[in-house]
């Protein structure tokens, strides 16, 4: 069985987020990167682990230019058997989507896991068109996963609730939390994952369908009102008259 | 020209999020001088109301896999193109998200999803980087799928309802099953609450949650928490909020014993109220808050639970 999954970098979580002078680029300047937490927490663990019970290889996939590898090592580590780089720059999700399906499409991949979203640009779009031009099923925020080699039967988040359904492969999973239980590389890990393949393929011709143009920052909240602690029917009072919420 | 907007139905039902796009979508139908359709599938019974939130047709299919996503994109293309949509808008929810990448592919348009203002010529703005920054994004071409978040405008009903009119699609064959739909009953779910009583570590234990409880009830908010309290199990993982669990934009957001660090701010901060309760002078979350008191929680919300009892009574 052959199992993808997509890993994304992403500014570490506590990340200064500023921009250029102009306002038109993110300045990456002193700006550590990190593995999108929900593809390697959740969707890479559980890829490892379908394999570990049924066999096949993991192979992880990245769309991204040379400065990812040490990301893609870490996936290796982790446990992948084997990774892949398509070399360019990551401009839109339309883009990366292409580039997944492209891969996926010529090396008959069984299950192709994302993570539920990417936590810079939180799009949650790469999932949905991968799946569309793969013409594959696609489950979505999966936050627990069962499968018989064959079928799977996958519980996903919906809107205040959880739906459970089921699927055959091929099909696209998307990984939220509760999908796995993180895995820290060891030292025989990040020492095989030396040695483990990751090529390097040149991407397919695709344009991209948005830009962006320009950042701001979110204008900044007015000063704290401190409230008396003993004076709590003014809070409501300032809820109901100034703030109108209550 | 014009707008097409899916109209997400649960049971039949329409939730806020529904009535939100289509108010957003009529708008944009506005800006462009185009007809504002909506489509829904279901019976349509109760989709006659989106006739005074701007839509000038309703159009309902009844297919009984609205889960499939396969086949929902199928519908609502078939829908689009009947209208000649320009743009095409969902509500950003899980359902939307997972099937905005699909219509998009299917249409060749441009994608843009969790939008937080009506577009501008060909641009248009959404939070990233967890609500840290906005990005305004060019559109390309010539069609555009856009998913919008809740609270981006307020929708206002004003004209008279209309007649949902039924049209026949062809869809695929479904290819997922659903087996079962578990919904928390009761409460309004977080992504679409209007008030929220959020508590974390300060609380010490889930034995002391009778007073976030309380406070709730009163005022009919829904509770949320911080990750660690989620992750020790004191708490169920649906209420956990931010970077790594829900975002919310609630318009009053209560944080009882948070300290507010940027993983827990980055899925709150869009609320339009927040109100601090901490006793520590230095928890970060003051510098996020409206409205903050330093105290003592296990004294401060008993106090705050009269106040409100007391407003409810005059
Ligand atoms: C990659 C990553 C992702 C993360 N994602 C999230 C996320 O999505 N959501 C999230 O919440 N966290 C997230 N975190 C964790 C986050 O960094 C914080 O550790 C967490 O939010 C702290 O939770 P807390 O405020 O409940 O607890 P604490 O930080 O322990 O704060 C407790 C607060 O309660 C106050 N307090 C204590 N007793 C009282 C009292 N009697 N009366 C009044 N106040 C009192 C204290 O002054 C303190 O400010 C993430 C972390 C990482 C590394
Ligand atoms: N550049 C990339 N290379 C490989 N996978 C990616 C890339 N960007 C996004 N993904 C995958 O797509 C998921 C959803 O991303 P997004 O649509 O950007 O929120 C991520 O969690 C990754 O699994």
């Amino acid at each position: 069985m052959n199992i993808l999954v997509c890993i994304s970098k992403t500014p570490e979580t506590t990340a200064k987020i500023s921009f250029s002078s102009d306002n038109s680029t993110f300045n990456t300047d002193g700006v550590q990167y990190i593995m999108n937490p929900y593809d390697e927490w959740y969707a890479l663990v559980r890829a490892i682990e379908l394999k570990e019970k049924h066999g096949g290889k993991v192979i992880a996939i990245n769309v991204g230019t040379a400065d990812n590898d040490i990301i893609i090592r870490k996936a290796l580590a982790i446990g992948a058997d084997e990774a892949v780089r398509i070399n360019g720059e990551a401009s839109s999700s339309y883009f990366v989507a292409k580039q997944i399906a492209e891969y996926a499409k010529s090396n008959a991949i069984d299950i192709t896991f994302l993570g539920k979203e990417t936590i810079n640009y939180n799009g949650s779009e790469v999932g949905a068109m991968v799946s569309e031009l793969l013409d594959q099923p696609y489950i979505s925020y999966a936050s627990s996963m069962e499968f018989d080699g064959t079928s799977a039967t996958i519980n996903r988040d919906i809107e205040g609730g959880v739906e459970v359904i089921q699927v055959s492969k091929p099909f696209v999973i998307s990984a939220a939390k509760g999908l796995a239980e993180q895995r820290i590389p060891n030292m025989k890990g990040i020492m095989m994952a030396k040695r483990k393949p990751l090529n390097v393929v040149e991407p397919v011709a695709c344009d991209d369908k948005v830009t962006i143009s320009e950042y701001s920052l979110p204008p900044g909240k007015t000063e704290v009102k401190m409230i008396d602690p003993d004076n709590m029917d003014e809070l409501v009072r300032l809820l109901h008259e100034e703030s109108k919420v209550i | 020209m014009g707008v097409l907007i899916f109209a997400e139905a649960t049971k039949g039902n329409y939730k806020k999020n529904a009535l939100e796009a289509v108010y957003y979508g009529s708008k944009i139908a506005n800006q462009i001088g185009g007809e504002t359709v909506v489509f829904t599938i279901g019976d349509g019974a109760n989709a006659g109301q989106f006739g005074s939130y701007g839509a000038d047709k309703i159009w309902f299919n009844s297919n009984e896999n609205s889960s499939d996503t396969q086949v929902v994109s199928s519908l609502i293309a078939q829908a689009a193109e009947k209208a000649g949509a320009t743009y095409v808008v969902l509500a950003n929810t899980a359902m939307g998200k997972a099937i905005a990448g699909r219509l998009a592919i299917k249409l060749d348009a441009s994608l843009v999803s969790g939008v937080n203002a009506l577009p501008s010529g060909n641009t248009i703005q959404k939070q990233v980087f967890s609500g840290k920054a906005n990005a305004t994004f060019e559109l390309k071409g010539d069609k555009h799928v856009i998913t919008v978040m809740g609270n981006t405008l307020q929708p206002e009903a004003t004209g008279n309802d209309g007649i949902p009119e039924e049209i026949s699609l062809s869809a695929p064959e479904p290819r997922i099953k659903v087996l079962d739909t578990k919904t928390v009953e009761g409460t309004v779910p977080l992504p679409e609450a209007e008030l929220v009583v959020s508590a974390g570590r300060g609380m010490k234990g889930p034995e002391n949650w009778g007073i976030i409880d309380e406070l709730a009830e009163l005022i009919g908010a829904t509770t949320a928490c911080s990750r660690p309290v989620a992750d020790t199990g004191w708490r169920p993982h649906h209420e956990h909020v931010g970077q790594t669990g829900i975002a919310i934009r609630p318009n009053l957001y209560f944080a009882i014993g948070i300290s507010g660090a940027i993983q827990h701010l980055a899925g709150v901060n869009n609320s339009k109220v927040i109100v601090v309760i901490n006793k520590d002078p230095e928890a970060p979350f003051f510098k996020a808050a409206d409205y903050g008191v330093l105290g003592d929680l296990f004294d401060v919300v008993p106090k705050l639970i009269e106040s409100f009892k007391k407003f409810k009574a005059s």
